[in-house]
């Protein structure tokens, strides 16, 4: 496997404060990677960099090309789209509109492959398709997620960068997100996952980092991140070996 | 005032309200999609009169030279941003925009001058050639500062009226033009004159509104600029660049005071300084549909309008201190019926 997205070194300000200082990582072509960490980690930080909503120091290669300099609307076009935390829906629109737009350079492009696009994600999101005609403002937060991904999929990505598409979501609604997700993998789609609901994302995810106050803490496979003591302890909620005094 | 001259002044209310409304929707699109107060709306008026009162004359319009100044003015611009940025692959496309387009415009502008020809094809000319300027206007005094506060963009804008006005002056001169009647046409119904050119006017802003309405509802890219002024960041995230759809807001914006200027010329006569004016009545009606709300800005153009001809028959001396007053009872009703919420999600 080849790496799809390959970071390195990379630093990204926020305004005068520096918030992510020296990451490296690596998403391979077809796989999950899952970037945990706690909230002002800067993993939000490290995503809009990546995208281009944010300049940084160091390098983002994506495709075999340096992506620093180009713009976000020509990576978007290269195929590398962002889900962000706070969804950034056209809440006035449609559903039906919001889709079409999210596959905007391809209408551009003359993709004829783009009504198949369509119905794979009604397909995939029912709910989406019952609620075409509606506005996305109305809708409720699982279903904004999933418009959200599906205006995100609508671009055909070939890496999907989502920030948290946990946020706010009941259980029940996250696990169908989630198991949205692990399916997207078998359509080739390959995807870094920012989130701070550390287990759901790890079970999906073949790699997984964990960001802390900038930097990489811990990098490794996912099962070796889940066993890692400190990890369990802080993230998954799991109990210590020895237990603290109380 | 009886019943006749009533409707007398009626038919001048709706007949400028109609002039006004085009400029309200140019100002609220701008506003919406790029944060900018569209102050040099008023120059795109004039320019819109006299050029086509210059094509009249068989005269070369001044404004040549600045799409021909402009032009390549942003085609440096681009030719730099390539270069920064390495984006040579776009350049040959950018060029065709900013620099192909407008010099062909202004080329045929300046050879079909002299021939003077029939007035429908005068005024595709006027409306081209001051279209052509907005894309070229945003490229060159917008585009780098796009990110900027809205103050600072309003800075931009009082700029650039103040150069499109001396620049006017430098063009077109110190005297003023009016442009011959689309029409002498004059119907009667009972009592009431209506003129063939106020009912030309209507139809023209109504068709012109129509197109609108169709353009943002149906087409990709109208849907784009409704997108990137609802939420900046979800159109970038889609691939909408700002560069994008600025430049073809200005386009637009252009093409409806060109539009405005053409169907004013035949009713007053223009100078180089009166854009200013036309389009603060203009701003009284974005006010009114609160900078963002299309067919309130359109209805409040259409009260200005009608205030404006009633108040010249009754205090003709006061008529535009009483259309300007209009704006401190709008402000205060909007400020006190308007909830600010911050947009979720």
């Amino acid at each position: 496997m080849s790496a799809l997205l390959e970071i390195v070194d990379l630093h990204v300000a926020y305004g005068k404060v520096e918030a992510v200082h020296g990451v490296s990582l690596t998403v391979d072509e077809g796989s999950i990677v899952t970037v945990i960490g706690p909230n002002g980690a800067g993993k939000t930080t490290l995503l809009a960099a990546i995208i281009g909503l944010l300049p940084s120091r160091g390098d983002i290669v994506y495709a075999g090309a340096r992506v620093n300099r180009i713009s976000v609307e020509e990576r978007v076009a290269q195929r590398l789209c962002l889900v962000p935390e706070r969804r950034e829906l056209f809440a006035a629109m449609t559903v039906a509109d919001n889709l079409e737009l999210g596959a905007f350079h391809r209408h551009r492009a003359r993709d004829r492959t783009l009504g198949k696009t369509r119905d794979e994600v009604y397909q995939r999101f029912p709910r989406l398709a019952e609620r075409r005609a509606q506005l996305a403002g109305t809708l409720s937060g699982g279903e904004r997620q999933m418009l959200a991904l599906g205006r995100a999929l609508m671009a055909a990505p070939r890496l999907l960068l989502l920030d948290e598409p946990s946020l706010g979501l009941a259980p029940l609604i996250v696990k169908e997100i989630f198991s949205i997700i692990a399916t997207l993998r078998a359509t080739g789609v390959s995807i870094l996952l920012v989130e701070q609901n550390a287990r759901a994302a790890l079970q999906i995810a073949s790699h997984g980092y964990v960001l802390e106050t900038g930097t990489v803490a811990l990098a490794g496979p996912s099962e070796e991140i889940s066993r890692d003591v400190r990890v369990a302890a802080t993230y998954l909620g799991r109990a210590p070996e020895r237990s603290l005094p109380s | 005032m009886d019943f006749s001259i009533a409707v007398l002044l009626a038919q001048d209310g709706v007949t400028n309200g109609a002039i006004y409304a085009l400029l309200s929707l140019a100002l609220v699109l701008v506003f919406a999609v790029t944060r900018v107060i569209f102050v040099p709306a008023g120059e795109f008026v004039t320019y819109g009169t006299l050029t086509l009162a210059s094509l009249q004359l068989g005269k070369s319009p001044g404004t040549v030279g600045l799409l021909v100044g402009l032009a390549g003015l942003a085609g440096a611009m681009e030719v730099y941003a390539a270069a920064r940025e390495r984006t040579w692959h776009r350049l040959p496309r950018r060029l065709a925009i900013y620099l192909l387009v407008p010099l062909s415009i202004a080329a045929l502008v300046h050879l079909l001058a002299p021939l003077t020809l029939a007035l429908p094809l005068q005024i595709l000319l006027s409306v081209a050639m001051v279209t052509a300027l907005g894309p070229l206007l945003y490229r060159v005094a917008y585009q780098p500062l796009a990110e900027a506060s809205v103050l600072v963009l309003l800075i931009v804008s009082v700029a650039v009226h103040l150069a499109m006005l001396g620049l006017g002056l430098w063009y077109f001169g110190a005297e003023g033009s009016r442009t011959p009647a689309f029409t002498s046409a004059s119907y009667r119904v009972g009592d009431v004159q209506i003129s063939g050119q106020s009912l030309l006017v209507l139809l023209f802003s109504l068709l012109v509104i129509a197109a609108l309405y169709v353009f943002f509802g149906r087409t990709l890219y109208g849907k784009a600029l409704r997108a990137t002024a609802l939420n900046r960041v979800g159109a970038r995230l889609v691939g909408i660049s700002p560069g994008l759809a600025g430049s073809l807001t200005f386009t637009l914006a252009a093409s409806l005071c060109a539009f405005s200027g053409v169907l004013i010329g035949p009713i007053t006569t223009v100078y180089y300084d009166s854009g200013f004016l036309v389009s603060l009545k203009g701003f009284v009606g974005a006010i009114i549909g609160g900078m963002s709300s299309y067919p309130m800005a359109a209805a409040g153009a259409f009260l200005v309008g009608l205030l404006e001809s009633y108040s010249s028959f009754w205090a003709s001396a006061f008529k535009e201190v009483i259309v300007f007053t209009l704006i401190i009872p709008v402000l205060l009703w909007r400020s006190l019926t308007t909830h600010h919420h911050e947009e979720e999600e």
